[in-house]
């Protein structure tokens, strides 16, 4: 499995992005500029030029028309995936930290972090059909308890009913869509103990998984909110991915950037590891990059997938033949 | 009430405890609804005695009964002799006075102004001689109730029944004949059975903050000692640890037993105020068993230190060295100029004398005999040499010495059963610029202590590391420069060579800046750790050979377990990454691993030497087949049984999991239509791939432009 290094980026990653087909790939890196690549073999298809902060995370429309970015400029904006046009910007006064379309993608949940006055929120947007009538209303807006953590993530859970979301303040939540209430949070005894980083979802909604600083990464359900299981590594989660075709999940990190440089690179454990999702053993590790690894993304075909790291690569790899025979 | 108990008794009332403010509840005062506290602490409290106000005041009885005229007379000569001994308060004496007879009464009180001044007073003119009948005879005030209530008869002291004590050395009988050992972690202290059978450590006992520094095991392992803010105490017991003894020595910061654990030596050092003074230094021997103090000890740290050049850098522990042997008889200090060795059976210098040796640098006792052996540096330039001596103890008779020349420093390294004394030396070489190592090796069993000089092939080599096979004959050194040493390895005795060392086998450049040799001698691990990550090299020094190699990556410490059959290697808090510990076996094969976050110390339980005879061990190693049959079919069934147990947990685990998936994917199919509508009618889901790839061959014409390119 010799991967391939895809370098477009000045800065380190934040996010990956496969469509549904999984043809195409969109990463999204601390430089303003997302990038679309072939997920095939890792060409550069074009980037999305105007923002003017670093990006923190995308999400594609179904039938990869749109696509939606936020960034640390305090915008949100959406873009024609073909043509790289810019459609929208949703203007906050504060950076935005996640995006994510519902099923049907007529409506998008965007987070925003504290910033001086402002507090942590969800918002949830309209999106409209037709680019001329979208409107910059919000549909509604979520608050967490403690305003000054950060909302590292928010997705829709299953017929966009609720919205699931996790952060600095260690709490999963699930809130009513329709009406804002708060309806389950994790308990305190089972849920992470440091702040959650990332938060990946099924293909089917059913159930998703989050990574934490606190070494772990937790697999839940998505209707219930029960702990079904605890994956422990060694190193801090960032980045976290299921795997559409096996019982595998991924989850990648490493020391934290900024002790990075007091160690050899085989201290901080910039590995991608990959765990058996029902026995929560550890199966094995890919390495390869030079920084903790930020974003992690499976191929929804689950014969590759693609790793962002500190250190501004993206490596693209495709699964040898051994590993849909893995044994444990 | 067991907590089960009252959980139940919530849930008949309906409570909810996670509603329960318990701050909020306030109970009578002086009512404990008959529950005792069992901190110990408040019964302390009660039976604490106020001080009565009176420990200045001392009673002088044996006076001369005088009349009125005499009285004055007598109350001087009483003044002046006291005022010899302290500061009489004014109006401190009275000397009462029969009111029928206007004589005095024979005894008279005196007030200090201090109750230092009483006591002594008190202990200075108790049985003073005013005159022949006039014997003074001193009690302190406070004493007086006392005294007056003492029976006319002699009352035999009650015995107390005797209460039969926990059994100390219970772990030893474990049935599996397993091995203990204690891990700090975060703020939880453990200890473990290394169960290598089951791949995992089981746990004895656990407990969040049970010491506020470190804990220690007694040498023969019988007590875990934990350090408090009030002072040390030890653990143990057959079952779970209970508290045996407490020792008080407020802000204790380092303990030591004495090798037969009779004792408890603790330490506590205070920063001085004024940082040109010395730091102020405690220092207090127990008796672990009784928890008697022995002895304290006190002074500025100059007086526990030689004092090195750059200025004191508080004490070097331990501070006393305990001889050797399970006798725990003497014990020494090394000061400036000085060498106090004590005896335990007074708690007193030998011969009340210090042992004055000029400017010693360097003692170490023998671990199983009482000699001494010192080391002092060169002196006045060169002109005097430095010396190594052997010093037998009591009799303090020199057994041996050595000098050497352009020396510039010694270690000494005693092998384990007191035969053998290693002195590695340091001489500087002709140019002064560089040193060159050698060793002095002394027998010490043999007669009038032949002494031999060992020099490595290469003498220019830097030595690293040096270690005595335990129980053993043979030594490993590394040296050589670093990344890659050398590691050699001598021995004392070889079937050709009896009276003389000689050399085995040289490895050349491992990776290696430390030895670990097994307990039990014959395996060592040549360990590279810090700056090499954490290499391991398992080699058995019989058959010169190498067993396995591996990695614990940024190892920090490495403990083998008491009998040698097992190793643990760790990476301690100093790391910020990868903290925990593994068990491998002697041959180096792992057998677990476990993460632990902020991870402090590893200790094994040591064990007591065993009370088999030379002549049974040997015997018993060489009938080991008929042994080890029986604990291999015990080996196989335990693994047989964990492999069964694996695979059902496994199955468990699956068929969950399955059930999980059941129940989503008839959800998901029940929301299907939902899901349609959401996506405006669209109908496929992920599940089937409806479209098909098809390879469209696109041809585009850009440019055509004609060139004629001419014939030449």
């Amino acid at each position: 499995m010799r991967p391939i290094l895809m370098k477009g980026h000045e800065r380190p990653l934040t996010f990956l992005r496969y469509n549904r087909e999984g043809d195409l790939l969109f990463s999204c890196a601390k430089d303003h500029t997302p990038t679309l690549w072939f997920a095939d073999n890792g060409e550069r298809l074009g980037t999305y030029r105007g923002h003017n902060g670093a990006v923190w995370c995308c999400d594609v429309s179904r039938d990869s028309s749109r696509l939606i970015t936020g960034s640390a400029d305090q915008t949100a904006k959406l873009w024609d995936v073909k043509s790289g046009k810019e459609l929208f910007t949703f203007k906050f006064n504060a950076p935005t930290r996640s995006v994510d379309f519902a099923v049907g993608d007529r409506l998008a949940v965007i987070t925003t972090d504290h910033f001086v006055d402002r507090t942590a929120a969800i918002h949830v947007k309209r999106i409209a059909e037709d680019p001329e009538e979208q409107d910059a209303e919000s549909v509604l807006v979520l608050h967490c308890p403690d305003g000054k953590k950060r909302i590292n993530r928010a997705v829709w859970g299953p017929l966009n009913q609720t919205i699931v979301s996790g952060g600095e303040d260690k709490v999963i939540r699930i809130w009513d869509a329709e009406t804002g209430k708060l309806l389950k949070q994790s308990d305190e005894e089972v849920g992470h103990k440091k702040d959650i980083t990332s938060l990946c979802k099924a293909a089917d909604d059913s159930h998703f998984l989050t990574g934490s600083l606190d070494k772990t990464a937790k697999l839940w359900d998505m209707r219930t909110l029960t702990l079904l299981k605890t994956y422990t590594t060694v190193v801090p989660v960032n980045a976290v991915s299921l795997s559409p075709l096996l019982n595998h999940v991924v989850l990648g990190g490493g020391q934290d950037a900024s002790a990075v440089t007091t160690t050899d690179h085989r201290a901080g454990k910039f590995e991608a590891k990959f765990y058996d999702k029902i026995l929560q053993e550890e199966i094995g590790g890919v390495k390869g990059h030079f920084g903790p690894i930020n974003a992690l993304a499976f191929n929804p075909d689950g014969k590759s997938f693609s790793s962002g790291g500190e250190d501004g690569y993206v490596r693209l790899h495709h699964f040898d033949s051994d590993y849909f025979n893995i044994k444990i | 009430m067991e907590v089960v108990d009252i959980d139940a008794r919530a849930a008949k009332l309906g409570i909810d405890w996670s509603q329960v403010n318990f701050d909020s509840i306030q109970l009578p005062p002086g009512e404990d609804f008959g529950i005792e506290s069992d901190d110990e602490a408040v019964y302390q409290d009660d039976q604490s005695e106020f001080d009565t106000g009176f420990g200045n005041i001392i009673v002088v009885d044996h006076l001369p009964v005088v009349p009125k005229e005499k009285f004055e007379k007598l109350e001087g000569v009483v003044k002046k002799i006291y005022n010899q001994l302290g500061v009489i308060k004014e109006n401190g004496l009275w000397m009462p006075v029969d009111p029928d007879t206007k004589m005095t009464l024979g005894y008279c009180f005196i007030e200090f102004n201090t109750p230092q001044e009483a006591q002594n007073a008190k202990e200075k003119s108790h049985g003073y001689k005013l005159d022949k009948s006039h014997i003074f005879a001193v009690n302190m005030f406070d004493d007086f109730d006392r005294l007056m209530n003492v029976k006319e008869e002699w009352e035999p002291p009650q015995a107390r029944p005797y209460v039969p004590g926990e059994n100390l050395q219970k772990w030893l009988t474990d049935e599996k004949a397993r091995d203990q050992l204690v891990i700090r972690s975060g703020p939880d202290t453990e200890v473990f059975w290394n169960d290598t059978r089951q791949k995992a450590p089981e746990p004895v006992h656990k407990r969040p903050y049970w010491t506020e520094s470190y804990v220690q095991w007694s040498p023969l392992g019988t007590y875990l000692v934990t350090l408090h803010k009030q002072g040390a105490a030890v653990w143990g017991g057959a079952d779970t640890f209970t508290r045996l003894m407490r020792y008080q020595h407020s802000m204790v910061k380092l303990v030591d037993f004495s090798p037969g654990e009779k004792y408890l030596v603790t330490y506590h050092s205070q920063e001085p105020s004024n940082p040109r003074d010395a730091s102020k230094v405690e220092i207090k021997v127990f008796d672990v068993r009784t928890g008697r103090m022995m002895r304290d000890f006190k002074g500025s740290a100059d007086e526990f230190s030689i004092g090195g050049p750059g200025g004191v850098a508080g004490a070097s522990w331990p501070v006393f060295r305990w001889a050797g042997g399970k006798d725990d008889k003497y014990f020494a200090k090394l000061s400036k100029n000085t060498i106090s060795v004590y005896e335990t059976e007074t708690f007193s210098l030998i011969d009340k004398k210090s042992m004055k040796v000029d400017n010693v640098v360097d003692i170490c006792w023998s671990p199983t005999d009482s000699i001494l052996s010192l080391f002092v540096p060169e002196q006045g330039g060169g002109n005097q040499p430095a010396k190594v001596a052997l010093v037998q103890i009591p009799s303090k008779v020199e057994l041996r010495q050595k000098n050497l020349f352009s020396v510039s420093d010694c270690k000494m390294y005693w092998q384990s059963s007191g035969e053998y004394l290693a002195v590695k030396v340091d001489r500087y070489t002709k140019t002064k610029k560089s040193t060159y190592s050698g060793f002095e090796l002394f027998r010490i069993k043999e007669r009038d202590i032949p002494i031999e000089v060992l020099e490595l092939d290469n003498k220019n080599d830097k030595i690293i590391a040096f270690a005595w096979e335990p129980k053993g004959h043979r030594f490993a050194v590394i040296h050589g420069d670093q990344p890659r040493p050398d590691v050699s390895f001598y021995s004392m005795k070889t079937a050709q060579n009896t009276g003389r060392v000689s050399k085995l086998a040289t490895l050349k450049a491992k990776q290696a800046n430390a030895l670990f040799w097994s307990p039990t001698g014959k395996y060592i691990i040549l360990a590279g750790l810090k700056g090499f990550n954490g290499q391991l090299e398992f080699f058995n020094v019989d058959e010169l050979e190498t067993m396995a190699t591996a990695e614990h990556f940024m190892a920090t410490d490495i403990e083998w377990d008491p009998t040698g059959r097992y190793v643990a290697t760790a990476v301690t808090s100093v790391h910020e990454m990868e903290n925990g510990f593994t068990i491998w076996s002697f041959n180096g094969i792992m057998l677990y691993r476990i993460l632990k976050d902020h991870f402090f110390q590893l200790a094994w339980r040591p064990r007591p030497p065993s009370f088999l005879t030379a002549e049974k061990e040997e015997e018993i190693a060489k009938t080991l087949k008929k042994y080890s049959k029986k604990y291999e079919a015990e080996d196989q069934d335990v693994s047989l049984l964990l492999s069964e147990q694996d695979r059902e947990k496994r199955k468990a685990l699956k068929e969950e999991w399955e059930k999980w998936v059941m129940q989503w994917k008839s959800l998901h199919e029940e929301e299907k239509l939902v899901r349609q509508n959401l996506r405006d009618g669209e109908v496929s889901d992920v599940e089937e791939d409806e479209y098909e790839a098809k390879e469209v061959e696109f041809e585009d014409l850009i440019d055509v432009t004609e060139e004629i390119v001419q014939e030449s």
